[in-house]
C-alpha cells in the first residue's frame, strides 16, 4: 500500500485539479469521516456569508515551534475553508491549552463562546482525560454540558477524538473515552470527527509513519493539514441542507 | 447443603481458555485480529466470562475445602491464593516499567507532545511504584488482577454464607451492587479517579458464578432450557448486535431511536452495567443450550488447546498480558502490517498453549514425585485453578 501512496498523487495530478482537491495522502482516509447530522447554525452562517469557528482543544490541536500556530489544523482549516467556500468570510479562533481535560475545558467554554460568538465549536478531547484517568461519567457529563452550552449560545458542535499514537498505545487507555465521545455525539446528534480512526488507517496504509522518532515537523504538518482538509469536508457536508447521498462526502 | 458435582465440567475450562485468548487479543493495541472478539458484537466482553467462571471455580475448589476443613483453613487457602495473584500482579508491573522506561528513552515526535506527558510519572518513581504496590496505580490492561485480589479477600465470608443460605448470599451480593449504584461506591485510584473495574459491582458476577457452582446451576436448569428464555436471549443478543454495529458504522446510528440511545448510553463497564450483565447472561443461556455438559466434542483434540489454557488460568492470564506487551513491541519495532498482526496473534496463542502444556506437565511430574496428594487438595485439580 505504500506504493499506492506514491502512485496516487501522480494519478490525481494527471487527472486534473478537480480530483486533486486534497492531496491523495489525505483522501485515502475519506471514508472514515462519516456523518449523518446537520449543522443548522453553520447553514445559517453560510447564508449570511460569515462563518466563525472556535476550536476548543488540548495539546494535540497545536504544533510546537515558531510556525506551530500557522501549521496546526485550526489555522489550516481556516485556509482550506476559505478556498472551498469563496465569498464566505471564514474566521477560526482557538482556545487551546496543553494538558487540558474535558471538565477543565468546560469551565472555559462559556467565556470562549462569548468572546468568539462562533456558529461552530470544534471540541477536541479525550487524550488528556485518558492520561489522567478522569472519571468516565464526569468526562461524558462535561462533554454533554459543553454541547448544551454551545447550542444555547447559538453554536453547532463537532467533537474530535484523540490522536492515534502507536508508541503510547499500550500506556494510554483511550478506548472507553473514545466510546463515550461517540455515545455523546450520537445522543446529541452532532458529528464526531473520528481522528483516531483516520490516523489509524493512515498508519495501516503506510501513508504516514507515526512510529518515527524525530524532532522534525514535516510529517506532523502534513498530518495537521490533512486533518484540516477532512474536517472541512465534514463541515461542508454537514452544512448541505439535504440529506447526504449514500456515497457520503465524495 | 446442596450436593456438588465432583466431575470436572470441561465447559468451564473451555470458555475460560477462550476468554483468556480473547483478553490477550483485545490487549494488543490496534490489533486487526481483535475484530473477531465478542466485545465488537455486543455489550459484554471476555471480562464477564472470566469473572463468572473465576467465581464458579473458586466456589468449586474452596467450597469443598470449607466443608471438609472448616472456615479457617479454607479462608487461609483463599488468602494464599490472593497473595499469589498479588505477586503475579507486581511481576507484571515490573515488565510494564521496563517497557515504559524503554519508550521514555527513545520516543520523540512533535505530533505527540501531549501524549508524551504520560511518561512524566517516571520522574516520580517513588510515588508511582508505591501507588502500584498499593494497587492504586494500575497501568493500562492491568486492572483485572487487582479486581480478582479484592474479590478473593472478601470471598471467605461470602462462601461461608453461600454454603449455608445460597439465596440470601446472592441477595446480599445483589444488594451490594444496588447500593454501589445508589451511593457510587468505588475504590480510589492514582493519579486520579477510581478503579476501572469496580469491585463493588463486579463481585455480583463472581458471587453469581459461585452460587451456580454450589447448586444454583441445577436449580436454574429447567429454566435455562425453556424456549421462552432461549428466545429472549436470542432477541437480546440480536438487538445488542444491532446497537454494536452502529459503533462501527456511524451511518447506522440514525436507525437507533433517540429514546433508545438515551436509555442505554453510556454502557458502563466500570460499574458492570445491567445491559452488560444481561448480555453475558444471554450468551450463557445460548451457550448452555448449544453445548450440553457431556458434549463428546469437549474431549476432542479440537478444543483441547483451549481447555488446557483454561485449566491454568492465572499463569496463562499473566503470560497473556506479557505477550500483549511483547506483541506491541513487535508492532512498534518491526512492523505493524496486518499479516504481521495475524502472525503475532497466532504465535501468542501458540505460546499460551505451549506454556499451559508445560504447566500441566510440571503438575503431573510434581504429583508423581510426591506420591498421591491428600484428598483435600483434589478438588483444586478437578476445578482447575481458582
Amino acid at each position: 500500500m505504500r506504493l499506492l501512496g506514491f502512485l496516487l498523487p501522480a494519478v490525481l495530478l494527471a487527472a486534473g485539479p478537480a480530483l486533486a482537491e486534497h492531496p491523495a495522502e489525505c483522501r485515502v482516509a475519506e471514508n472514515q469521516v462519516e456523518n449523518d447530522f446537520r449543522l443548522p447554525r453553520v447553514i445559517a452562517a453560510l447564508a449570511s456569508k460569515r462563518l466563525e469557528i472556535l476550536v476548543m482543544g488540548a495539546g494535540s490541536s497545536a504544533l510546537p515551534g515558531a510556525d506551530g500556530i500557522s501549521k496546526a489544523y485550526p489555522a489550516r482549516l481556516q485556509h482550506v475553508l476559505t478556498e472551498k467556500l469563496p465569498g464566505v468570510a471564514i474566521k477560526v479562533t482557538t482556545d487551546v491549552k496543553s494538558g487540558r481535560t474535558a471538565p477543565d475545558a468546560l469551565k472555559a467554554i462559556t467565556a470562549s463562546l462569548a468572546a468568539a460568538k462562533p456558529a461552530l465549536m470544534i471540541w477536541q478531547a479525550g487524550t488528556v482525560d485518558a492520561m489522567r484517568s478522569v472519571e468516565l461519567d464526569v468526562f461524558s457529563a462535561a462533554l454533554d454540558k459543553g454541547v448544551e452550552t454551545a447550542h444555547a449560545a447559538g453554536s453547532d458542535v463537532i467533537l474530535i477524538n484523540a490522536q492515534y499514537s502507536p508508541r503510547t498505545e499500550s500506556l494510554i487507555a483511550l478506548g472507553l473515552y473514545t466510546d463515550n465521545m461517540r455515545w455523546v455525539a450520537l445522543q446529541r446528534e452532532i458529528p464526531l470527527f473520528d481522528r483516531f480512526s483516520v490516523m489509524k488507517l493512515w498508519a495501516e496504509l503506510g501513508t504516514f509513519d507515526f512510529f518515527a522518532i524525530t524532532k522534525k515537523l514535516d510529517t506532523a504538518e502534513r498530518v495537521h493539514d490533512c486533518i484540516a482538509r477532512l474536517l472541512s469536508d465534514l463541515i461542508v457536508d454537514g452544512a448541505k441542507p439535504v440529506a447526504p447521498s449514500p456515497e457520503g462526502l465524495r | 447443603m446442596p450436593p456438588i458435582s465432583t466431575e470436572r465440567d470441561l465447559r468451564l475450562d473451555l470458555f475460560r481458555g477462550l476468554a483468556l485468548w480473547l483478553i490477550f487479543l483485545d490487549h494488543i493495541p490496534s490489533n486487526a485480529v481483535s475484530w473477531i472478539t465478542i466485545r465488537n458484537y455486543g455489550f459484554s466482553d471476555a471480562t464477564e466470562i472470566f469473572g463468572f467462571i473465576s467465581g464458579f471455580t473458586a466456589a468449586f475448589v474452596y467450597g469443598r475445602a470449607m466443608r471438609e476443613q472448616g472456615l479457617i483453613v479454607a479462608g487461609a487457602r483463599i488468602l494464599k491464593r490472593a497473595w499469589q495473584i498479588y505477586v503475579a500482579h507486581v511481576f507484571l508491573f515490573a515488565i510494564y516499567l521496563a517497557e515504559i522506561s524503554y519508550i521514555a528513552q527513545s520516543f520523540d515526535n512533535p505530533l505527540y507532545g501531549e501524549e508524551m506527558g504520560i511518561l512524566d510519572f517516571l520522574k516520580q518513581p517513588d510515588v508511582t511504584i508505591l501507588q502500584a504496590l498499593l494497587l492504586k496505580f494500575k497501568p493500562v490492561n492491568m486492572d483485572v488482577l487487582p479486581l480478582y485480589i479484592v474479590l478473593l479477600l472478601g470471598f471467605a465470608p461470602a462462601l461461608w454464607l453461600l454454603l449455608r443460605a445460597p439465596s440470601i448470599a446472592l441477595g446480599v451480593s445483589a444488594l451490594l451492587y444496588a447500593l454501589m449504584w445508589q451511593f457510587e461506591w468505588n475504590f480510589t485510584a492514582y493519579p486520579g479517579g477510581h478503579w476501572v473495574f469496580n469491585p463493588f459491582a463486579w463481585q455480583l458476577l463472581f458471587v453469581f458464578g459461585a452460587w451456580c457452582a454450589l447448586g444454583g446451576a441445577q436449580r436454574l436448569g429447567r429454566w435455562l432450557n425453556s424456549p421462552v428464555i432461549v428466545g429472549l436471549a436470542v432477541v437480546y443478543l440480536l438487538a445488542s448486535f444491532g446497537i454494536a454495529m452502529t459503533w462501527h458504522i456511524p451511518r447506522l446510528g440514525a436507525f437507533v431511536p433517540k429514546l433508545v440511545g438515551e436509555l442505554i448510553y453510556p454502557i458502563d463497564k466500570t460499574n458492570l452495567d445491567v445491559l452488560r450483565i444481561a448480555h453475558f447472561l444471554s450468551l450463557a443461556v445460548i451457550t448452555v443450550w448449544l453445548v450440553p455438559r457431556g458434549w463428546p466434542a469437549l474431549k476432542s483434540r479440537v478444543f483441547w488447546p483451549t481447555i488446557v489454557c483454561g485449566q491454568h488460568s492465572l499463569k496463562i492470564f499473566c503470560l497473556g498480558v506479557f505477550l500483549s506487551f511483547a506483541a506491541h513491541f513487535v508492532f512498534t519495532e518491526v512492523s505493524n502490517r496486518v499479516p504481521v498482526q495475524i502472525a503475532v496473534s497466532l504465535a501468542g496463542i501458540a505460546v499460551m498453549v505451549a506454556a499451559a502444556i508445560v504447566v500441566s506437565w510440571y503438575k503431573r511430574v510434581e504429583r508423581g514425585d510426591s506420591g498421591p496428594r491428600p484428598p483435600a487438595n483434589k478438588p483444586s485439580y478437578a476445578g482447575g485453578d481458582a
